[in-house]
């Protein structure tokens, strides 16, 4: 059976936030646009996450990209029809020792250019203003303007939107096959349908990795799988997302109630699927009730797990190939790349657009992952 | 056993339970038998504290003697087994399951090599404008109020809904003395005529159903077929139930509502342990598949009972001694395999009987078409009908997983098990797609809410 392919200004591979975002930015310039998405839009890693929607402590490279997408999520409502269950409720990263609190201050003086408003709590101020953190906290640095929202939401409507804006979105549509003449990639998916495009915008996530590689620019990108646990709706204790300055449990209170935590890594059941490990969900929940003694006696109703993409250095890659004209990268956030999201969409259009970002993404080159003099494989 | 150092592990201690128990320790194998009840018996044989006194007749009517059989086949085990009561099984990996005891509120890993999953059945739940008013019920927990705690959900009863457990809760409501109003069910006379051949394959059974039927109509229970459960009234709790038979709306007072449609199995564990999954139309729902022999698609996990797809009690016991005989044969012991021949051949005959009572008693079909914006369908999340049916619309919302993450529906604490199968019969009206088109809620430990303390203490290093 001989298909005819749908010709289009950018192909895009992979309907999570960052496609759907894309995807959205390039019909609002005009440009003519196709989606593949292997399962549904953002029912992997960016419709699973845990929803922090949080700048403190990224690395300063990515502040720039987090600049924006604060920008961006200002007007979520506008621009994909949803608040998403978005609030800037304000980030708190707990120190649990003055090391760490020392390291809370450094960062706060790191980033100062980039105004992200941090204010440091420790002493008797901390537990008057948290009178229900358990004793370890020694400290912290809020972040008022930071927040959180509703994954399960946000990413859907950022395709919904981008499909109303004119995008056309293929989902259950895994990509099979990816040629290039030179002039135009053809994606094949199944037997009936194939999309032609003179770009095409690699945003496939933890799956990124092939695609990638079959252009000669190989990764070393490997699955990993957060461990997330909700409980109860409790009565409402708590406005602030919580963080740990060295990692190991976030946490949250949603407006129904139910406390969102995630912290440590999930099992693999096969490829394409995940899950909280009892391991994982045993030490988190050993965590939660350190940080939160208000926990001891809620009961988890559900765990899950998603599946993410990470690179070694935890930055994701994004930007132009470096062998292939026409082939732009944007995957790899490494489990933080659900607040970056809508600015990376917009970067990724920018880049289809005009080959260039208005935002520094260097540090995100992929570059840094080639050998010095790599050509095509 | 040849092949295992483990014992193999039973989850659930009704009739499949206990004869997979008995078929292992006749050869010799000492199994661990888990169960979330204080007592074996299952739902259907649901024993009550050992201090009630009312007896089995009573209590089980034509089924005294079964449920006699049963629990005292499983008393005369307990020295040859490692019984678990009051253990809910909540998580699940492979090789690994994680059990909660009740009383003493510990959590312990039990690891296993075979498992024999024999987790039963609850009420399928169709609800109607009034459902959580308090004094309505489902017909399983009207008789779990009975058997285990000895009291009536009320004074003045109606029981609603189809399947046989609509008279049979009926009946037994009735010789407890207790006065039922009405017994409404949505299936029509001429169902049950259809039904006749494929149900006189089994008819002893057929007898009890006729039984109740003309004992409840001489006792003077006025009995309904063919109606549309319209909504129930009451401002506190339930005054009354509203129905339309055909021709115009009726109107009855009861103080408590008994109902249901037929059983769901439940499939959690086998979800969480990575057994395959299809679609059976009979039971109108996604079942863990399994061999002729109860063998799930999983090595060394077998399934027996109502967990795996409504059969009965009978039909439980035989799959519970099934599964053990095909476990026992995968280690490499001899087992009696005409045995096992004949009770692969009475499974098979019952299948034409169960297709017999689903003609009986048809799941109602136009049950979402009629189901009103207004109705909850999800009373942990109140989530209503309208919204599940706007948001798939507006959405493009086609499966059931997608439609719980925009709504919430499931999200609460019993994870779709009350209210998944409303759920998918609304998004398939709304969305013109069949149910099994819709799919199925993924399973996600835990199997019912654990708390957190509890996770706490049975973390690597505080307390194994």
């Amino acid at each position: 059976m001989t298909v005819k392919p749908i010709q289009t200004d950018v192909a895009i591979m992979g309907g999570g936030i960052v496609g759907s975002s894309a995807a959205l930015a390039l019909r609002r310039m005009g440009m003519q646009v196709v989606l593949l998405e292997r399962d549904l839009c953002g029912s992997r890693s960016s419709g699973v996450n845990y929803g922090g929607v949080r700048r403190q402590g990224r690395p300063l490279s990515q502040l720039p990209l987090a600049q924006r997408a604060h920008r961006i999520w200002a007007e979520l409502p506008r621009l994909i029809g949803t608040d998403g269950e978005y609030q800037r409720s304000g980030h708190f990263k707990i120190a649990r020792s003055d090391a760490d609190l020392a390291a809370l201050e450094q960062y706060r003086t790191q980033s100062q250019d980039f105004d992200l408003g941090l204010e440091i709590l420790s002493g008797s101020r901390l537990h008057t203003h948290c009178p229900w953190l358990g004793g370890k906290a020694v400290g912290g640095s809020l972040c008022a303007e930071d927040g959180q929202a509703n994954p399960r939401l946000v990413s859907p409507a950022f395709a919904l939107a981008a499909q109303r804006a004119g995008a056309q979105i293929f989902e259950r549509s895994p990509v099979d096959e990816v040629t290039h003449d030179g002039q135009l990639f053809t994606l094949r998916s199944g037997a009936a349908l194939q999309v032609q495009a003179p770009m095409l915008i690699n945003c496939a996530g933890a799956w990124a990795g092939d695609l990638a590689a079959q252009f000669g620019e190989a990764v070393p990108l490997c699955a990993r799988h957060p461990a997330m646990a909700v409980t109860e709706p409790l009565p409402f204790f708590m406005v602030w997302s919580l963080g740990v300055e060295g990692g190991g449990i976030y946490c949250r209170q949603v407006a129904r109630g139910n406390l969102v935590l995630g912290g440590g890594s999930g099992v693999a059941l096969d490829a394409d699927r995940a899950r909280s490990g009892r391991d994982a969900i045993a030490a988190l929940s050993v965590q939660a009730v350190e940080l939160l003694p208000a926990l001891r006696h809620a009961h988890f109703i559900r765990t899950w797990s998603g599946t993410e993409g990470y690179l070694p250095d935890r930055q994701p890659v994004l930007g132009l190939s470096q062998t292939t004209p026409g082939l732009i990268h944007g995957f790899g956030f490494s489990g933080a790349g659900f607040q970056i999201g809508p600015a990376v969409g917009e970067v990724l259009a920018e880049l289809a657009r005009d080959g260039r970002s208005s935002t520094p993404i260097e540090a995100f080159s992929i570059e840094r992952f080639l050998p010095a003099h790599a050509g095509p494989a | 056993m040849k092949k295992s150092l483990l014992q193999p592990v039973v989850v659930g201690a009704g009739p499949a339970g206990v004869r997979a128990a008995q078929t292992l320790v006749a050869y010799g194998v000492r199994p661990v038998v888990v169960d979330e009840a204080p007592r074996a018996g299952g739902q259907i044989y649901r024993r009550p504290p050992s201090n009630f006194k009312r007896p089995a007749q009573t209590l089980y009517g034509f089924e005294a003697a079964r449920a006699l059989a049963v629990h005292s086949t499983f008393d005369t085990l307990t020295n040859q087994i490692d019984y678990r009561p009051d253990s809910l099984v909540w998580n699940a990996q492979s090789g690994l399951l994680d059990v909660l005891h009740g009383p003493t509120q510990t959590t312990q890993r039990l690891p296993y090599q075979q498992l024999i999953v024999a987790t039963g059945a609850t009420d399928r739940v169709l609800p109607i404008p009034g459902w959580t008013l308090p004094g309505v019920y489902t017909l399983g927990g009207a008789q779990v109020a009975l058997k285990f705690q000895g009291c009536a959900i009320g004074r003045q009863v109606v029981f609603m809904g189809t399947g046989p457990l609509l008279y049979l809760v009926a009946y037994q409501y009735a010789k407890a003395g207790v006065n039922v109003a009405a017994v409404l069910d949505t299936a029509r006379l001429s169902d049950q005529l259809s039904a006749m051949p494929a149900l006189l394959t089994q008819p002893a059974v057929l007898f009890k159903g006729m039984y109740y039927v003309a004992w409840l109509r001489a006792q003077g229970v006025v009995l309904h077929s063919g109606v549309r459960p319209l909504h129930v009234l009451g401002q506190t709790r339930v005054q009354a139930v509203v129905w339309h038979d055909g021709e115009k709306e009726l109107t009855l007072a009861c103080d408590a509502i008994g109902f249901g449609y037929a059983l769901r199995s439940e499939t959690q564990l086998a979800d969480l342990l990575g057994c395959q999954f299809a679609f059976d139309p009979l039971q109108r729902s996604h079942l863990p598949e399994r061999d002729g022999a109860g063998r799930a698609s999983v090595a060394g996990v077998y399934l027996a009972g109502d967990g795996a797809g409504i059969m009965g009690a009978d039909a439980a016991e035989w799959a519970g001694e099934l599964a053990a005989l095909a476990l026992l044969t995968d280690n490499g012991v001899a087992v009696d395999s005409a045995r096992a021949r004949v009770l692969e051949q009475k499974l098979r005959q019952l299948r034409r009987f169960r297709t017999g009572l689903e003609r009986a008693f048809p799941f109602p079909q136009n049950w979402a078409a009629q189901a009103p914006d207004d109705l909850v369908v999800c009373r942990c999340e109140n989530i209503t009908a309208g919204e599940l049916r706007r948001t798939a619309q507006t959405s493009g919302a086609d499966e059931l997983n997608r439609l719980k993450a925009l709504t919430r529906v499931g999200m609460g604490r019993c994870q779709g098990r009350i209210c998944g199968v409303a759920a998918a019969e609304i998004l398939a009206q709304a969305t013109g797609q069949s149910v099994e088109q819709v799919g199925r809620l993924r399973g996600q430990a835990p199997i019912k809410p654990i708390p957190i303390h509890l996770v706490h203490a049975s973390a690597p290093g505080v307390n194994a």
